[in-house]
């Protein structure tokens, strides 16, 4: 084997993807008219919460020039299968309501027209008659008796529940010596990429196809679903994504009933139909991440030591568990220890439906509701034990030696070493100084605190681990499922051109620049000679069920597929040019754009001569080597086994490892909280790109602070939805950001060839644990929720009431 | 998110969007910035016949010195007002206060005069207004009238305008004299309209304080008082904290989703008091000569 030359992986490339987009040469979902002829579609959508649909006349809309056709959800549905969902209960999901309207924009009748404007004139010429019915919005007085049913035939809306012992929590818990217990609500949140989402849906009648282009983000595993539900083969079933995305941060999974929606529509009106969502219509109805009504229970001994966990899942679905959910809640079960040693844990899932927009993949996914319950019980439970909030971590931290670990639920962290993380957040935030700035404000009645959150990010998930929902017993029948599937493919083209595919669908996050890289140093080659397509078509490119972009899979899974890859051709290069140079192909070298005899640089040929030799003169090829320079590398990590008997399972495949430290002072007289200090240190293995892994950690904090300060999807009590644009759900913009101080160190991974972990939830998981556990310092109180609006920090510092 | 169908008329000159304000006359907006009224449009909570475009009439965008007044046209942009020397020298009040007017990027396109018409009760620039006791210039092919900045909003996106009328300008007095200013304000986001603003004015004459308090975005419409005291700086504090508190307390203050009644309250007086004393301190140091 020869020594690989590796100088591109770890460097500062800048991206590539950038020119396209600062010169307005980026081309998304909008800008794409692949077909001649399309029709735009605008969507009625419900005004209530929860109602029966009565009569709806389409006539006055069918009526209207320009418009080329009308159709209500009931239509449309009687051409479909309910969509799937891993959760076993009487509840039919299609894209359209049907008889029942359960959330406020809920799709209820759809318009095609020459333009989008005539297309909403005439949504407003339809008439639908709505029988209002009590609506049902907080989760749990939805599960009291007597409480109206979003789905009759399920007889109650708490629709899944399931109970988890690992280890004797029990046990640790009577012999405890302390114990805390919390209880909270976290609200709903949306990550809102600027671009929204988008489809144009082609049906052709023979042979039989749809074809969607859009900025759906897989995961794929949803293609069958979707293919399912238009009860058709897959392979009729054609997905195109947008050369390039306006954002996702896991959102754009929830574009794929929409597909269904304009796929069946598009076959009915018999014409190509685009429909892109407006601002409203996404905050409102796209997706959102899940709100929770969760409690923790945590036992301590007498040293500290963390002995045991009861975790009190309820998460506040929405109307419809729509795929991949439930998953939201199972994302974090198996490293449901956190970053810690405890081995006892009890856990209840619990789903409840209720009136809102159905939940789905938001950054972080699952993660910040799991920090907000653990990381503020470790700080509620410093300050019973009267230690240090950092030392109650180290005590409980998994030791240095102790990777790779066998986590209580299943997960197997690859590498870490967390004291080392700590120990730099410290020294980055001038932990005692801060500490005694912190004493002395207090002495003055100031109300200044400081807050700490650590935790693992689970990356590159096994697509079985939402299998969890049903019992050893249901997925024994269910049949077998396991793995994380990730899909690459290099090749050469005839003027010596390398081309990679990757299927990982990204919406920013600068995965071309880092395949490049990935693939230039296997090749002997400069990242900007290699053309890097990222967009699947799932017709013409090779993707699985686990394709997409989610759960910061590139770097933890899909990097390794691209290097072997990579690895393969470059192989097969050796071997062509070890006979054109009379040496075994061990003796060659690719370096430079050439491929020569190791040691002896002058004995050399072009690289794209030996590709050429593949495409022109195949009979010259060593006897052994097939013509053609085409590689389709499909891998699955081998540690993402199946769920065994016991609910555990290795949900995912590296776990990086992030601390942040928030300082906060708020001013008394107006409840503004002014951060004073926040400090976020990062192992992601190894650093592939240190620009891009900046970009995300700057990212992944925006959206976790505007979590905690801001960020609220409300609904008020009778189900209507309030935050239907930017002037009501409030994002940070940069004036709002405070400065991050960002340290960094390297376990690399043994996941992959390249040492690297996924990352990119990052502080959006920590930051609104982190900044309320400074709050709760601040105020001395241990009730804190987010977003820590002005009026609510207010309150809570002045003691005054709700209606006050 | 598309508007209904309507007119859209770009006139060259006043007379002409006069006129087309009288033909449509139930039912015609006038656009500057458009910051306020794109979004109406679009969510088609406004659905007006005509969408009146004033951007390509010449000479809207004057700021002119009449009679101790500064009159201000209906396209000055908010960032050329943030930028005139002629502002900050005799409009320091609406100096102060237009930073915390939208941000960089929409304060080019945002206009004095569509904050003044649209008349929302957190805006600062009608508080401003209603603060220095400009008026306002209201047009119509019937004539020309002049408004008091403290009349023209009868309530919260409500003004006395007819539906002929356009704003035509707007006229502030100058502060005549050294004076301190002051502005704050609270609101979630930099750049987000105010839960609750404060604005200050204080004129000295020797020992003697002339004041204006202003608070904003408690009330549907801008709330003022004003006082003459002969004080010490020593006293400033506490003056300013009585008239502040006095008029928090006559205040009915708003209760929305952003923020309970009780905190405005509570902001109403404790920005009130920091604005005046503030502005006392300003007035003191300033050269009576």
């Amino acid at each position: 084997m020869v020594d690989r030359v590796e100088n591109w992986l770890g460097r500062a490339v800048p991206r590539f993807e950038d020119e396209a987009l600062m010169t307005g040469n980026a081309r998304f979902i909008d800008d794409l008219s692949p077909v001649p002829g399309i029709r735009h579609v605008a969507i009625l959508r419900s005004p209530h919460a929860h109602a029966r649909i009565g009569k709806i006349d389409l006539e006055p809309a069918r009526a209207l020039t320009g418009v080329a056709g009308v159709l209500s959800g009931a239509e449309l549905a009687a051409g479909l299968e309910p969509l799937a969902s891993a959760v076993r209960a009487p509840m039919s999901y299609f894209p359209i309501a049907t008889d029942k309207v359960r959330y406020v924009g809920e799709p209820v009748a759809l318009v095609a027209a020459e333009d989008r404007y005539l297309a909403e004139d005439a949504i407003e010429a339809i008439e639908v008659d709505y029988e209002p019915l009590e609506a049902v919005v907080d989760p749990i007085a939805a599960q009291q008796a007597g409480a109206a049913l979003l789905h009759e035939a399920v007889g109650r809306n708490l629709v899944h529940q399931r109970h988890f012992i690992y280890g004797e929590p029990d046990a640790a818990f009577e012999a405890a010596a302390h114990t805390v217990e919390l209880n909270w609500r976290y609200p709903r949140q949306s990550s809102t990429p600027m671009e929204t989402y988008g489809a144009i849906a082609h049906f052709e009648a023979a042979p039989e196809r749809y074809t969607i282009w859009s900025n759906f983000q897989g995961p794929f595993i949803l293609q069958p679903l979707m293919a399912r539900a238009l009860k058709i083969p897959g392979n009729h079933l054609r997905l195109i994504s947008a050369p390039h995305s306006g954002g996702s941060f896991g959102i754009k999974q929830g574009l794929y009933p929409y597909l269904v929606l304009m796929a069946a529509a598009s076959r009915y009106l018999g014409c190509p139909l685009k429909w892109v969502e407006d601002r409203l219509e996404h905050l409102s109805a796209s997706s959102s991440a899940a709100a929770r009504a969760d409690g923790i229970e945590a036992a301590f001994d007498a040293n500290g030591m963390l002995t045991a966990l009861r975790f009190r899942n309820c998460v506040d679905v929405g109307a419809y568990v729509r795929a991949p959910e439930p998953a939201s809640v199972y994302r974090m079960q198996a490293a449901s220890n956190g970053c810690y040693q405890v081995r006892g844990i009890a856990i209840e899932n619990r789903l409840v439906v209720t009136n809102k927009t159905p939940i789905g993949l938001n950054r972080g996914y699952g993660g910040p509701q799991f920090y907000f319950g653990l990381e503020r019980a470790m700080e509620i439970a410093a300050r019973k034990l009267k230690l240090d909030p950092a030392e109650i971590r180290r005590r409980n931290f998994l030791p240095a030696s102790a990777f790779p670990y066998d986590a209580p639920g299943g997960a197997v962290y690859d590498a870490g070493d967390y004291g080392k993380g700590l120990d730099m957040a410290l020294e980055l935030a001038e932990y005692p100084e801060l500490r005694a700035r912190r004493d002395a404000a207090k002495a003055e009645g100031r109300l200044f605190g400081i807050g700490l959150a650590a935790g693992v990010e689970p990356s590159g998930s096994n697509m079985a681990y939402v299998t969890l929902a049903l019992t050893p017993e249901e997925r024994a029948k269910a049949g077998g499922r396991s793995g994380g599937l990730a899909a690459a493919s290099v090749s050469i083209d005839p003027s010596g051109a390398v081309t990679v595919h990757t299927d990982s669908t990204p919406a920013g996050q600068g995965h071309a620049t880092v395949a490049a890289q990935v693939a230039a140093d296997r090749l002997g080659l400069e990242p900007k000679d290699i053309q890097v397509i990222t967009a699947i078509d799932t017709q013409n490119t090779a993707w699985s069920l686990a394709s997409g972009n989610y759960s910061n899979r590139f770097a933890a899974i899909e990097i390794g597929a691209i290097a072997e890859s990579a690895d393969r051709v470059a192989n097969k290069l050796r071997r062509i040019a070890g006979e054109m140079l009379e040496v075994a192909a061990e003796d060659i070298e690719l370096a430079g754009g050439w491929a020569h005899v190791t040691g002896a640089p002058e004995q050399g040929i072009a690289l794209a001569r030996v590709a050429a030799a593949s495409h022109w003169h195949p009979a010259g090829l060593p006897d052994d080597v097939e013509p053609g320079l085409n590689d389709i590398t499909m891998l699955s990590p081998a540690v993402l086994g199946a769920p065994d008997e016991a609910d555990r399972v290795a949900s995912a495949v590296t776990f990086g490892f992030l601390c942040d430290l928030a300082a906060v002072e708020i001013d008394q007289d107006t409840g503004r909280i002014r951060v004073d200090t926040y400090v976020s240190v990062h192992d992601v293995g190894r650093i592939l790109n240190p620009i891009i892994v900046e970009g995300q950690i700057r990212g992944g904090f925006a959206h976790g602070f505007g979590a905690a300060m801001f960020e609220e999807l409300i609904y008020d009590d009778s189900g209507n939805f309030l935050s239907g644009s930017f002037a009501d759900y409030l994002c940070p913009t940069a004036p709002d950001l405070p400065e991050v101080k960002i340290g960094h160190y390297e376990t690399p991974s043994p996941q992959n060839p390249l040492g690297s972990k996924g990352m990119g939830d990052g502080s959006s998981m920590l930051a609104p644990a982190a900044i309320a556990n400074a709050v709760a310092d601040a105020l001395e109180r241990d009730d804190i929720e987010v977003p820590l609006t002005l009026d609510r920090v207010w309150r809570m510092a002045n003691q005054v009431g709700d209606r006050g | 998110m598309k508007p209904a169908t309507f007119e859209y008329c770009r006139p060259d000159t006043l007379e002409e969007a006069l006129a087309a304000l009288t033909e449509f006359s139930d039912d015609a907006v006038i656009m500057a910035g458009g910051l306020s009224l794109g979004a109406l449009l679009n969510t088609r909570l406004a659905r007006p016949d005509a969408v009146i475009d004033i951007n390509r009439i010449s000479g809207l965008d004057q700021i002119e010195l009449r009679g101790g007044m500064l009159r201000t046209g209906p396209l000055v942009r908010q960032a050329e007002a943030l930028n005139s020397t002629q502002i900050s020298a005799a409009l320091p009040l609406l100096a102060a206060a237009l930073p915390n007017v939208g941000h960089y990027q929409t304060r080019d396109r945002g206009t004095l005069a569509g904050s003044v018409a649209h008349a929302d009760p957190s805006a600062e620039i009608p508080l401003c207004l209603a603060m220095l006791g400009g008026e306002v210039e209201l047009s119509s092919s019937r004539g020309r009238r002049l408004v008091g900045a403290g009349e023209f909003a009868r309530g919260a996106l409500e003004t006395v305008r007819e539906a002929d009328e356009m704003l035509t300008g707007l006229l502030w007095p100058g502060v005549g004299g050294p004076a301190g200013v002051a502005f704050i304000e609270v609101s979630e986001r930099q750049g987000d309209f105010a839960i609750a603003a404060a604005a200050a004015q204080v004129r000295r004459d020797g020992d003697t304080y002339h004041y204006t308090l202003g608070l904003g975005g408690i009330e549907d419409h801008a709330r003022l008082d004003t006082g003459s005291a002969s004080l010490s700086p020593s006293e400033f504090g506490e003056i300013a904290g009585q008239a502040a508190d006095g008029l928090a307390r006559q205040l009915e203050p708003m209760q929305d989703r952003r923020a309970s009644a009780a905190y405005r309250r509570h902001l109403a007086a404790h920005l009130g008091a920091q604005a005046l004393e503030q502005a006392f301190t300003q007035a003191s140091m300033e050269d009576s000569s």
